[in-house]
């Protein structure tokens, strides 16, 4: 039992929260073992960083119980905090102070002492390559270093939980790259890790448990390739054409166990078992791609498609 | 333990303002000196005596407190409003063992520290006016810093309320000018008749100029403690409801 304890990063118990007549997270149950990523995934307004919010103090909880390193927040924030790194989503740094005056101003609120908050200042300014940039001004930075800024912040007190939201929002593919392969090898040493994120190949990059929500609930919860083999199929065809070559492809598709969508011009056929028979057929459609179900099939699936701030 | 945790707020905005220093001190300071200059030089050599003090004399103590009140309630106004929306400061600073208590400290402490030092920049700058404060004058600090503590608190309410710039216009036109204006810094509010005088003994700053007045030239006419007491406890009033109104904010 006790292992257990020690195992569970983050326990959260029938967590709601209600803003008025508004329910914007309704009991919702999950745990964070430790050395984990696990990806908190939905669409916008589904209660994710309100979720995050409640685990840091910052928003009151309506019911449920949530306890952080065993123990109980919001009565132990503090306590809690000092052992949490946060990367925002918006960015929270200090404009009129350099990159290295961010760091040590932020150890500060962390009573590190000096000389140890100077080693590690040196040490993450290595670790995401802005000890050329030491002396600069926040508002100099390039997006990119701004994130990675952010990121060396939050792993000022070597936090055991490290909460991601949007880690690399409007950054470019190097940029991206780059903050990926430093989060895995904080993965490696052990850092849990809780990650929201828009970009499902991030998701599926660094997480191995993923975790859905819609409208406040959590629709689904698990290993990502074993939900989109049970939930999605095992791949999916693309195909685009005429509405009358897509419903002749349809009947035909009806001979394969595979589930089909039609998205204006185009059709999407999941299929649960090996479907390459039908690949023939398809030769005479006029657009095709053959390519592994993913975890944005998952995502459109159990959330559907509609926009959510039309 | 985590008591004066406040301070490591109090050094980043320390850290932030060795940036901005002289623009500050000048927008801070300008205001004051420039009517000790009109009203006490210009205005003053052709007036009577006003309490045995030559009119510059007269209004010099208050317009010290002047420079305190408008530094301090600048400093939570537009400082603190800029750090809580378009900085995102307090959530960063919220993401870390602190909490909201610490940040109504650290920005309190923070805006009644430079009242005080807009304060004693003000007092030095006395002598070259032909103004010498008498010894009393170090107990002043410590008012000044109380005097202090309240407006940073007072802006502090202000911009927990506020939902854009434009609401500190108010604040300004609608308290902190009549407050530099009619709390006894240019004329003695003791001849005025009841009820003006009841009233513009209830202001807030009042009380601060009139003993700035005591303690700058030593002459103890006035009772002093009850003016001492009253600015203690609206300074911990304000400071509580500072705390209240910036928790409800920040914390949904």
């Amino acid at each position: 039992m006790q292992d257990f304890a020690a195992q569970t990063v983050v326990s959260v118990t029938g967590l709601s929260k209600r803003f008025g007549e508004r329910l914007v997270v309704d009991n919702i149950s999950f745990d964070l073992q430790r050395g984990q990523c696990v990806g908190f995934l939905g669409p916008n307004g589904a209660g994710k960083t309100t979720c995050i919010n409640m685990l840091l103090g910052l928003v009151e909880k309506s019911a449920g119980e949530i306890r952080i390193f065993d123990l109980e927040t919001p009565r132990f924030h503090r306590e809690i905090k000092a052992r949490i790194g946060v990367v925002p989503q918006a960015d929270s740094l200090d404009p009129d102070l350099s990159v290295e005056e961010n760091l040590h101003t932020y150890a500060g609120y962390f009573r590190i002492p000096r000389r140890l908050a100077r080693e590690r200042v040196e040490e993450l300014l290595h670790f995401f390559a802005l000890h050329n940039r030491r002396e600069e001004i926040i508002e100099h930075l390039s997006g990119g270093q701004r994130r990675r800024l952010l990121l060396a912040r939050a792993l000022i007190n070597e936090p055991e939980l490290l909460i991601l939201d949007e880690p690399t929002i409007g950054l470019d593919p190097q940029a991206r790259h780059l903050i990926w392969e430093r989060l895995a090898i904080l993965q490696a040493k052990g850092t849990t890790m809780l990650l929201t994120s828009h970009y499902l190949d991030e998701v599926s990059r660094l997480s191995q448990r993923v975790l859905i929500l819609d409208h406040g609930h959590v629709v689904v919860q698990g290993e990502p390739r074993q939900l989109i083999t049970d939930l999605v199929g095992l791949e999916v065809f693309e195909v685009d054409g005429t509405p009358a070559e897509l419903d002749a492809l349809e009947a035909s598709f009806k001979q394969c166990n595979a589930r089909l969508e039609r998205v204006g011009d185009k059709l999407y056929v999941y299929a649960r078992e090996d479907c390459s028979r039908l690949a023939k057929v398809m030769g005479e459609a006029a657009n095709w791609v053959r390519r592994p179900a993913n975890l944005e099939d998952l995502f459109i699936q159990l959330t559907g498609r509609s926009l959510r701030e039309a | 333990m985590n008591g004066f945790s406040f301070w490591t707020i109090w050094l980043r905005n320390g850290r932030v303002w060795k940036k901005h220093i002289l623009a500050t001190l000048i927008g801070n300071l300008g205001q004051p000196l420039l009517f000790l200059l009109a009203m006490g030089y210009g205005l003053g050599r052709d007036m009577a005596a006003v309490e045995g003090l030559t009119y510059l004399q007269f209004i010099a103590p208050g317009l010290v407190a002047s420079a305190v009140m408008y530094s301090a309630a600048l400093e939570t106004t537009y400082g603190s409003y800029t750090r809580l929306t378009v900085q995102k400061t307090y959530e960063a600073i919220l993401m870390t063992p602190l909490g909201v208590l610490d940040l109504v400290l650290g920005e309190i402490v923070w805006g009644a520290s430079k009242g005080l030092l807009a304060g004693v920049i003000m007092l030095l700058t006395l002598p070259l006016f032909g103004v010498v404060p008498s010894p009393w004058v170090i107990a002043l600090l410590p008012v000044l810093f109380i005097s202090g503590m309240f407006f940073a608190a007072f802006g502090l309410i202000m911009t927990a309320l506020a939902k854009n710039y434009d609401f500190f216009n108010y604040f300004t036109s609608l308290v902190i000018t009549p407050l530099f204006l009619f709390s006894g810094i240019f004329f003695p509010v003791e001849t005025m008749a009841q009820p003006v005088k009841g009233i513009l003994a209830m202001l807030p700053l009042t009380p601060i100029v009139s003993l700035a007045r005591i303690l700058c030239y030593g002459r103890f006419g006035e009772p002093v403690l009850l003016k001492i007491i009253g600015s203690l406890l609206i300074t911990g009033g304000a400071v509580w409801l500072a705390g209240y109104l910036l928790r409800r904010r920040l914390i949904q």
